[in-house]
C-alpha cells in the first residue's frame, strides 16, 4: 500500500527540481545546464514510479483517505491542505508524470543549445507540480491555488522567448483569456464562502471537494445547501473556469497563438497539464454537475459546437502546429460533451487517449521543425523519405486522433459517441442527439485536417523549408525557433526519437483498457478503465449505479469508421493527386477559405472590436473623460479654491493698523448683537 | 436729567470718536478721537454711579464715589498715555517725514 509521504513526493519531486534549476543551477552552474534538465527527468521519472504505485494501490482497493492539514481558518471556515485520492486522480498523476516525462527527455536534444535551458527545465517542472497538484488538491481553494500556478507556468512557457513580440503576446493573450473563465470560477468559490455556516451546520467543511460533492446530493442530508438554481449557477461558474482552461468555445482564441510557445511546451499544454485541467475539474465537480441538467446541457452543447467549430478552422491553417492546436480544441470539446452528457468515464478515457496521441503529434511536429526549420506546411512535403520513423509515428497518433480502429483513439472515440447515441438519461434527449451529430460530422472533419497535414508534411516534393520560407517573406530574421536556423533533412537525434516512440507504443495499446471482446483473454476485464472510473466516482458518493458500461456496438463502430474513411478518402482524393503542389485545394471555395483562415473572425472580434473599439475607445474613452473632468476637476477646484481663498484673505493683511481696528470694532460689535438676539 | 439721556450722549460720543479714529488719517486727528472715546467712557462711570449705584450703599458715600474716582484715574493715565502716543507720533514724522497713518503699513512685515 501507498503511503501519504510517497504521494506528497509525487507533488514535490518536480516542485524540488524547480526549485533546483532556478535557485541552483541557473545562477551558479549555468554553464553545466544539462544538470537542471537531467534532475528534472530524474524527479519526474520517480514521480512517475510513485504514480504507478499509487495506481496500483488505488486498483487494489486500499483506503487511501488522509487527514489534510490545516491551512488557515477564516470566519468559521477550515481551508484545508490535503490529497484526495481517487481513480480519476490516480489515472490523471500517471498522465500528466507520464507524459511530462518523456516530454522532458525530448526537449533535451530540441531545446539544446538554448541559452535559457536551465530556464526552460525550471518552468517546465513548475508547470508540472502545478498541475500534479491541482490534481491532488483535496479542497477547492487548494485546486484553485495549483490552478493558477498551472496559469503562470503556461504564461511563462509560452513567452519561453520572450523577445520575440508575437510570444509576449501569445503569453498575455493566455493568460488573460483564461483568467475571463478564472472569474467564473472564482465567484463559485465565494458563493461556497458564503455558505460555509450552512455547511457547517451539518458537519461538512464548505471547501472540501467531497463535502461538496455530498453537498450537491438531493437525498442527502445536507442537499438543501446547494440545489435548484444555486446548483446550476455554481456548476456554471465552475464550467465557466474550466471553459477558460480548456479553450472551449468562446474562450478558445488564446490556445492556437499559444504555439508560440516551444513546441515540446505545446506538447505538454494540449496533452498533460494546461487544458486537461479544464477537464479535469468539471470531472472533478461532476457529482455537482450531475444534478443541474441545465449545466449538464451547456457543458454538452459548447463542448459538441467548440468540437466541429475548431475542427472546420483546423481545415485550413497552414501552420502545422496550429492545425493542431484546433485539433487539441476540437478534441476537448468531444470531452466536455461527453461529460455534459453525463459520460463520465469515456470522457476521462478520451483525455487519457488523447494525451498520448496528441502528445505525439506535437513532438512530430518538432522533429520535422527540427529538418525543415518552418511550421509553415506550405515549405514542407515530401519529409516521408528522410524521416521515416516520424513518419510512422505522427501517422499512427494522426489515425489515432481520427478514430481508426484498433488505435487508442478510435476506442475512446466511440465509447463516447454510442453514450451519445443511447443518452444517459442526464439530459434531454434532444441534447443528446444534437451532440451526437455534431460529434459525427466532428469526426469526418477530424478526419480530412489530419489526413490534410500528413500529406502537406510528407508527401509530395519538398518544398524549401526555412530558406524559401524566408525568401518568400523576404524577413532578415525568422518568425520563429529562429535559434535552430538552416534546413538539415535529416531524421531527429534518438534522444527526440525515442520518447516518441513510447508515446507511439502507447497511443496503440492505450485502446485495449476499454476494449471491448478480446481482452479477457489476456486478463484484462472488458471496459477495464471505464469500469474502474465509474465506480470510483459511486464510491465517492456512497452509491451505486454509475458504473454502467455499454457493450461495444458493431454498427457503431462501422459508422464512425466509415465517417472516418470517407474524410481520409476526400483528404486523399484532394491532396494527394493536385497538380500545384504550392496551392491549397481549398483555398479555391473562396469565401468559406476565407472565413475560417480569419478563424470566423474571432480575433477580429475580440481584439479590434471588443478590446480597442469597446474597450480602448469608448469605456476607456469614459473613464478618461471621468478622470479628465471630474476626478481632475473636483482636485482642481478645491486648488483653485484654496489658493484664491488664501490670496484673498492675504489682502486683509494690509498692515493699515486703522483697517485692524475696523475689523476689531464691526467684529465686536457682531458679537454683542448676537449676545443680545441670542 | 434721566439716566438715558446720559447714556446717549457718552454713546453718540463714543461714535463720533470711534468714527474718528478709524476714518481719520492724521495721526493727532486719531489721538484726539481717541481722547473723546475715553471720555464717552467717563461719562458713563460718572453717570453709573450715580444712578445705579445699590440703594443701600447711599449713606455710605465713599463706598457710592467708585465711578467718579475711576473716572479721575483714567483721567490721569489718558494723560499719560497721550504723552506716549505724541512720543510716537514725533518718531514716525521722523522716520516717514508724514504723519499720514496709511503710510505706516510697517505691522504687515
Amino acid at each position: 500500500m501507498v503511503t501519504e509521504a510517497v504521494i506528497w513526493a509525487i507533488f514535490l519531486l518536480p516542485l524540488g527540481s524547480f526549485a533546483f534549476a532556478a535557485l541552483v543551477v541557473r545562477p551558479f552552474f549555468n554553464r553545466f545546464s544539462l544538470i537542471s534538465g537531467l534532475v528534472t527527468i530524474a524527479a519526474l521519472g520517480t514521480a512517475l514510479g510513485f504514480s504507478i504505485w499509487t495506481l496500483r494501490s488505488v486498483i487494489l482497493g486500499h483506503e487511501l483517505v488522509f487527514e489534510p492539514i490545516e491551512w488557515l481558518e477564516v470566519g468559521g471556515a477550515t481551508i484545508d491542505f490535503g490529497l484526495l485520492i481517487d481513480p480519476l486522480t490516480a489515472v490523471m498523476l500517471i498522465v500528466v508524470t507520464g507524459v511530462s516525462l518523456l516530454v522532458q527527455i525530448y526537449s533535451l536534444g530540441y531545446m539544446k543549445g538554448d541559452p535559457s535551458f536551465s530556464r526552460y527545465y525550471a518552468y517546465m517542472s513548475l508547470f508540472t507540480a502545478a498541475m500534479l497538484g491541482l490534481v491532488l488538491a483535496s479542497n477547492i481553494i487548494q485546486l484553485y491555488m495549483f490552478w493558477e500556478l498551472v496559469g503562470v507556468s503556461s504564461y511563462l512557457l509560452i513567452g519561453f522567448w520572450h523577445e520575440r513580440p508575437t510570444a509576449a503576446a501569445a503569453a498575455k493573450k493566455a493568460f488573460i483569456i483564461t483568467r475571463i473563465g478564472d472569474v467564473g470560477f472564482l465567484i463559485a468559490i465565494l458563493y461556497l464562502f458564503t455558505q460555509a455556516d450552512n455547511f457547517a451546520a451539518v458537519g461538512l467543511n464548505a471547501f472540501h471537494i467531497p463535502d461538496i460533492w455530498e453537498a450537491a446530493q438531493p437525498e442527502a442530508a445536507a442537499g438543501a445547501i446547494l440545489g435548484g438554481a444555486v446548483l446550476t449557477w455554481l456548476a456554471l461558474g465552475i464550467f465557466a473556469g474550466a471553459a477558460g482552461k480548456s479553450g472551449q468555445f468562446p474562450l478558445h482564441t488564446w490556445l492556437p497563438d499559444a504555439m508560440e510557445g516551444p513546441t515540446p511546451v505545446s506538447a505538454l499544454i494540449h496533452a498533460a497539464t494546461m487544458v486537461a485541467a479544464g477537464v479535469f475539474l468539471v470531472a472533478r465537480f461532476f457529482p455537482v454537475f450531475e444534478h443541474s441538467p441545465d449545466a449538464m446541457t451547456v457543458v454538452a452543447l459548447v463542448g459538441a459546437f467548440t468540437a466541429v467549430f475548431a475542427a472546420s478552422m483546423g481545415l485550413v491553417m497552414n501552420d502545422i502546429k496550429r492545425v493542431m492546436a484546433y485539433s487539441t480544441v476540437s478534441q476537448l470539446g468531444y470531452m466536455m460533451a461527453a461529460l455534459g452528457l453525463g459520460l463520465y468515464a469515456p470522457a476521462i478515457f478520451h483525455l487519457v487517449t488523447h494525451a498520448a496521441f496528441k502528445a505525439l503529434l506535437f513532438l512530430g511536429a518538432g522533429s520535422v521543425n527540427h529538418a525543415t526549420g518552418t511550421f509553415d506546411m506550405r515549405y514542407m512535403g515530401g519529409l516521408r523519405k528522410v524521416m521515416p520513423i516520424t513518419y510512422i509515428l505522427v501517422v499512427v497518433a494522426g489515425l489515432s486522433l481520427v478514430g481508426i480502429i484498433p488505435l487508442a483513439g478510435f476506442w475512446s472515440k466511440d465509447e463516447i459517441l454510442l453514450g451519445a447515441w443511447t443518452g444517459t438519461g442526464l439530459v434531454d434527449t434532444w441534447v443528446s442527439r444534437v451532440t451526437f451529430s455534431a460529434l459525427l460530422a466532428g469526426v469526418i472533419v477530424t478526419a480530412f485536417y489530419t489526413i490534410r497535414m500528413i500529406i502537406l508534411t510528407f508527401h509530395g516534393e519538398f518544398r524549401g523549408g526555412i530558406v524559401r520560407e524566408l525568401e518568400e517573406k523576404a524577413q532578415t530574421v525568422p518568425a520563429r525557433e529562429s535559434h535552430h536556423g538552416g534546413v538539415h533533412l535529416a531524421e531527429s537525434p534518438w534522444v527526440m526519437v525515442l520518447p516518441m516512440v513510447a508515446l507511439g507504443v502507447t497511443a496503440v495499446l492505450l485502446g485495449y483498457l476499454a476494449n471491448p471482446q478480446w481482452t479477457e483473454e489476456i486478463g484484462i476485464p472488458r471496459h477495464w478503465i471505464i469500469g474502474f472510473l465509474g465506480d470510483g466516482l459511486s464510491a465517492a458518493l456512497g452509491a451505486s449505479g454509475h458504473a454502467e458500461t455499454l457493450d461495444f456496438s458493431r454498427w457503431m463502430a462501422t459508422i464512425s469508421t466509415v465517417a472516418a474513411l470517407s474524410g481520409i478518402g476526400l483528404a486523399v482524393l484532394i491532396y494527394l493527386r493536385r497538380r500545384d503542389q504550392r496551392a491549397d485545394p481549398l483555398s479555391k471555395v473562396k469565401p468559406v477559405h476565407t472565413l475560417l483562415s480569419e478563424k470566423y473572425y474571432m480575433d477580429t472580434l475580440y481584439e479590434d472590436v471588443m478590446v480597442r473599439k469597446g474597450f480602448f475607445k469608448y469605456f476607456a474613452g469614459i473613464l478618461d473623460w471621468t478622470d479628465a473632468n471630474l476626478v481632475d476637476g473636483i482636485v482642481d477646484r478645491i486648488g483653485w479654491f484654496f489658493q484664491n481663498i488664501g490670496s484673498a484673505i492675504g489682502k486683509l493683511q494690509s498692515g493699515h493698523v486703522q483697517g485692524y481696528a475696523t475689523g476689531i470694532a464691526f467684529g465686536v460689535l457682531a458679537i454683542i448683537l448676537a449676545l443680545l438676539l441670542a | 436729567m434721566s439716566f438715558e439721556a446720559f447714556m446717549i450722549v457718552a454713546a453718540i460720543l463714543f461714535c463720533i470718536g470711534l468714527y474718528g479714529s478709524l476714518a481719520r488719517r492724521n495721526v493727532l486727528a486719531v489721538l484726539m478721537s481717541i481722547e473723546l472715546m475715553f471720555n464717552a467712557v467717563n461719562v458713563t462711570l460718572v453717570a453709573m454711579a450715580k444712578y445705579l449705584a445699590p440703594a443701600a450703599l447711599q449713606d455710605d458715600i465713599s463706598s457710592v464715589l467708585t465711578g467718579q474716582v475711576f473716572a479721575v484715574f483714567i483721567i490721569t493715565v489718558a494723560a499719560a498715555e497721550i504723552a506716549l502716543g505724541l512720543g510716537i507720533v514725533f518718531a514716525m514724522y521722523r522716520t516717514h517725514d508724514s504723519v499720514d497713518l496709511s503710510e505706516a503699513t510697517g505691522l504687515r512685515h
